[in-house]
């Protein structure tokens, strides 16, 4: 696998998204700044979570616009995987890549922490590791989480096995409990039509490693490394 | 006709005697441009003024110290040629009248003092203190100072690991935000603000200038009215998307080999770096103010000096290397600007389109700032509190149940949920143990911080409570695994011109001397903050210490929560039912008095040794005990892990509550197999600590003397206060 993160001014998960991929590519990913306009050749883009370009107009509006993120569009229409994580999910939305919006949290502040997540698609390249209906432990930290779509947008979505993970209780219950952002049918993370660009508000990259606390977002980067190569 | 008038003079914070001492300085009237450099260069938040004194009592130096106070911040050797940078700061003044933006951008600042040498910053921390929870403006300015905080700290990517929050009535008009920041450096590449190089231009990077903030170092230093909130305008305005830009292009920066010397521009702006820049490295400096990038037409150099816009820095460069440095802020969209250069004439010129604004010594103003004795009283250490005349009519688990729901015990989960605490994916041991770990980027070393303060103890004996809270942070950084190094003080008081307040400034700073001496713990960094009153009432002495402490290996780290059942829980150091100035004594009984335990420092040192040691060779479970003493120790425990535990008060114990609920000083509590319980029991006693097995660990209630509690009913207690009180006011 040939990956690259792409890295915006405000990005601030650049360098754990890097260590995240490392950790079961076994060597770094390219880091690609915002103001190049040339991919290099890769079958793996990241863009990684944090306040692009400060978030001051919508999450991710500006980022869209970037000379890179043309770049990125095109290489998505052509099949490489991209996963856009948190403030990247944003991203990928405004940018046209993948279907909805992100909305302010239901309850308005910021969330840090760990968020169970029912894998509901385990048969594409980012999940193919994990089991059909596995509950697992991955962490969120965002103030801009609350996935929106239209209601036929939303039926697409589910008609298509669209939706990647849902927020769930421990044992896997999708509950309105666990839903805690307000998102519709507690989604966290959806694919485009064709399952090559996935878009998370969860952090996988933040528990790849057993010192950390957690290692459930590994296999996501173990299973894409084992497509690609 | 003369432009300053005394009332001028008065304006500017200056007293008679200052001014007399300017006039001495200048030879002259000074114009307004340079009064309002006085002004701030003198105020007791730029010059320490009152403290100073006794600042200069504390200790500062160990082998492992690579700067002390002094810098932007304190630097302790890690080794393997790794530094860590640290200062905690305090931002009271602001936050009050504007909680998000004056939280924020005491987040900022701390942070660029930290990055200004170096460092990458690792991670944040911040204590909090707020008035009364019935107070009508206590939610208002929790919600405020926990969101400025979270939405700067949040987006420039440093995880905030770590903090305090406590409430009491003292606070009511004064409340405290006092953010630390740690960052991590190689120790051959730390830099200093000494300018040097006569010639050298003096670079000028990050944000534009605008008005906020103007004399924000005079309000800082002075107590509160009634009319204090018409000092908003003063207050500065954060930009965290700067300045995480300004942390990456200052550290690319000094990739470049650039740069001479570096300072931000915090506290009084231009002016504080300027001066301490030239008197640091003992040149003069001239200086354009039209040069200045400014964010509005009309300013003038008296604003352009004074103003506290945030994520600005000045730099000295190497002659011709301003293309270079140029280069990087244009990569990072940030303005950049030649504003002068450095002079051999000891003097700072001020220039303003060509004509000369202001012209001042530099080393008579910056370094012979005032310095006051100020007179003090001593506070006298008041009378004991005898457990058996302590009425009690509550029973011990109706006392634990209040106690875990009190909101100075509550969880502040919802606090340190708005924050970010993982991102750079270092975060080991997460909020709400005794210490967070940050795990020394790939590599296998920790980082331990913390920070406490028992604002109770210090106003009943300064000097014991002043000690007491070295050995506090000394307990939390070993109770996770680590040697505590250092340590960074942040001081919070009342008026200084009040003799008693003077005596808790007095004896709080000689308690931590005493205590850091004894520890060979020094303290590196700090911030004063005086004048915490409003209309004449104080805050209770709160002098917050931050702490730092090193786990060579973190995969031997202990956490608080029990983590098996059958496992035997032992105490170690002596319980002897301390209950003057407890918690319990406070909320149980009602009663805010009482003289504070004492701390035996040779025992602290010995008791900590021992633990460290025991937690290196397998111990993984440990909590200091402090308030509430051991039943809210436990319960803790209990909490963390989901597992019961059965504690036996011991047969010769008159008060079982003064026993359960004390607070004596110098204890840990340690879980270790019960088989090998007499054994460690017999081993603490050879190192000379003392240890007693008070039960064991198992079941789904915590179990005190044969009165039990559910630990999903303390659970909740405990987690539903903060959320409850908070959605109360929305």
């Amino acid at each position: 696998m040939k990956a690259a993160v792409i890295v915006f001014p405000g990005s601030n998960c650049d360098r754990d998204m890097m260590v995240g991929i490392e950790h079961s590519l076994g060597r770094k990913p390219e880091m690609v700044w915002h103001k190049e306009t040339e991919l290099p050749d890769v079958d793996f883009i990241a863009i990684p979570g944090g306040f692009s370009y400060g978030d001051y107009l919508r999450c991710g509006a500006m980022s869209a616009h970037s000379p890179i993120m043309q770049e990125v569009i095109k290489k998505a229409n052509e099949g490489v995987r991209v996963l856009g994580v948190c403030n990247g999910f944003q991203i990928l939305t405004e940018a046209g890549l993948l279907p909805g919006v992100l909305m302010r949290n239901a309850k308005l502040k910021f969330i840090c922490k760990d968020a169970h997540l029912k894998v509901e698609n385990a048969q594409t390249d980012f999940t193919a590791n994990y089991t059909q209906g596995q509950a697992i432990r991955i962490p969120v930290a965002h103030h801009d989480g609350n996935y929106f779509a239209a209601d036929d947008v939303l039926k697409g979505l589910e008609d298509n096995n669209q939706v990647a993970f849902r927020y769930c209780d421990e044992a896997g219950n999708v509950t309105e409990e666990a839903n805690i952002n307000g998102s519709r049918n507690n989604i966290a993370g959806v694919f485009n039509e064709n399952k090559n660009v996935l878009g998370m508000m969860p952090h996988p990259e933040r528990l790849c490693d057993p010192q950390l606390g957690g290692t459930d977002g590994k296999p996501l980067f173990d299973a894409l490394v084992e497509a690609l190569s | 006709m003369s432009e300053i008038t005394m009332d001028v003079v008065k304006e500017h914070g200056l007293s008679e005697d200052e001014w007399k001492l300017c006039l001495e300085i200048m030879g002259r009237e000074p114009n307004l441009n340079e009064l309002g450099i006085f002004s701030v260069m003198w105020s007791e938040h730029c010059s320490y003024k009152s403290s100073k004194k006794w600042l200069k009592t504390l200790p500062t130096e160990a082998p492992w110290v690579i700067c002390g106070p002094g810098e932007n911040a304190g630097i302790i050797d890690i080794g393997d040629n790794q530094a860590i940078i640290f200062k905690m700061e305090s931002h009271n003044h602001p936050s009050y009248i504007e909680p998000y933006q004056g939280a924020a951008t005491g987040v900022g600042g701390i942070l660029r003092d930290v990055f200004t040498m170096g460092a990458r910053p690792i991670c944040n921390l911040n204590a909090l203190r707020f008035g009364e929870v019935d107070h009508e403006k206590t939610r208002h300015l929790v919600s405020g100072v926990v969101s400025g905080i979270s939405g700067y700290g949040n987006c420039v990517g440093v995880p905030t690991v770590a903090g305090e929050c406590e409430f009491h009535k003292s606070y009511n008009g004064n409340n405290l935000v006092n953010a630390m920041a740690v960052g991590l450096a190689d120790s051959d590449k730390i830099f200093y603000s000494a300018a040097a190089g006569v010639g050298n231009p003096v670079v000028y990077f990050g944000s534009k200038t605008g008005r906020d903030g103007i004399h924000g170092a005079t309000m800082a230093s002075a107590e509160f009215t009634e009319d204090s909130e018409e000092k908003r305008p003063t207050v500065q305005v954060g930009d965290p998307f700067t300045e995480k830009l300004l942390i990456e292009a200052t550290l690319e920066l000094m990739e470049t080999g650039s740069i001479v010397a570096i300072q931000d521009m915090g506290a009084a702006g231009l002016t504080s770096s300027s001066f301490e820049m030239a008197s640091k490295g003992g040149v003069g400096v001239e200086l354009e103010l039209d040069q200045v990038p400014m964010r509005e037409e009309g300013m003038t150099p008296y604003e352009l000096m004074l103003s506290e816009s945030q994520e600005r820095m000045l730099v000295i460069l190497k002659p011709g290397m301003e293309d270079i440095a140029k280069a990087v802020m244009d990569k990072w969209d940030l303005e950049f600007a030649v504003i002068g250069k450095l002079t051999d004439t000891g003097n700072m010129v001020l220039k303003w389109h060509g004509e000369v604004v202001g012209d001042l010594p530099i080393d008579p103003l910056a370094l012979a700032s005032p310095e006051y004795d100020r007179p003090w009283v001593k506070t006298e250490r008041p009378a004991e509190v005898v457990a058996n005349e302590v009425e009690s009519n509550i029973g011990r688990i109706d006392a634990l149940k209040t106690l875990i729901a009190h909101p100075n015990f509550a969880s502040k989960r919802w606090i340190w949920e708005q924050y970010d605490h993982m991102v750079m994916n270092d975060t080991v041991g997460r909020p709400g143990g005794d210490s967070a770990v940050i795990r020394v980027h790939e590599t296998n070393k920790g980082i331990a911080v913390t920070s406490d303060c028992t604002p109770r103890y210090c106003y009943q004996d300064p000097h014991e409570g002043g000690k007491q809270i070295v050995a506090e942070t000394y307990r939390n950084i070993t109770a996770v695994g680590a040697q505590p190094l250092a340590v960074t003080d942040n001081l919070n008081f009342g008026n200084p011109e009040r003799p008693e307040i003077m005596g808790q400034i007095v004896g709080c700073i000689e308690g931590i001397g005493e205590a850091c001496r004894a520890l060979d713990y020094p303290i590196v960094s700090g911030n004063v903050s005086l004048y915490n009153e409003t209309n004449g009432q104080g805050i209770l002495p709160t002098p917050t210490l931050g702490a730092v402490g090193l786990i060579k290996d973190i995969d031997k780290c202990a956490t608080v929560a029990f983590k098996e059942e059958g496992k035997a829980v032992v105490v170690l150091g002596e319980t002897k039912g301390w209950l003057g100035a407890s918690r319990y004594l406070e909320i149980i009984c009602g009663r805010e008095e009482g003289a504070p335990p004492m701390v035996d420092l040779a025992a602290e040192l010995k008791t900590g040794n021992f633990v460290r040691a025991e937690i290196l060779g397998g111990v993984d479970t440990c909590h200091d005990i402090s308030d509430g003493g051991i039943a809210v120790a436990v319960a803790e425990m209990a909490m963390a892990g989901n597992i019961g535990c059965s504690i036996d008060i011991p047969a010769n114990v008159d008060q079982a509550y003064a026993w359960l609920f004390g607070e004596d000083q110098g204890r840990y509590i340690v879980t270790v197999d019960a088989d090998k319980a007499d054994a460690f029991v017999i081993k603490a006693g050879e190192a000379g600590v003392t240890a007693n097995i008070i039960g064991k660990t198992g079941g789904t209630e915590v179990v005190l003397g044969g009165e039990a509690v559910a630990v999903a009913e303390l659970k909740n207690l405990h987690e539903n206060w903060m959320p409850t009180y908070m959605a109360a006011g929305e």
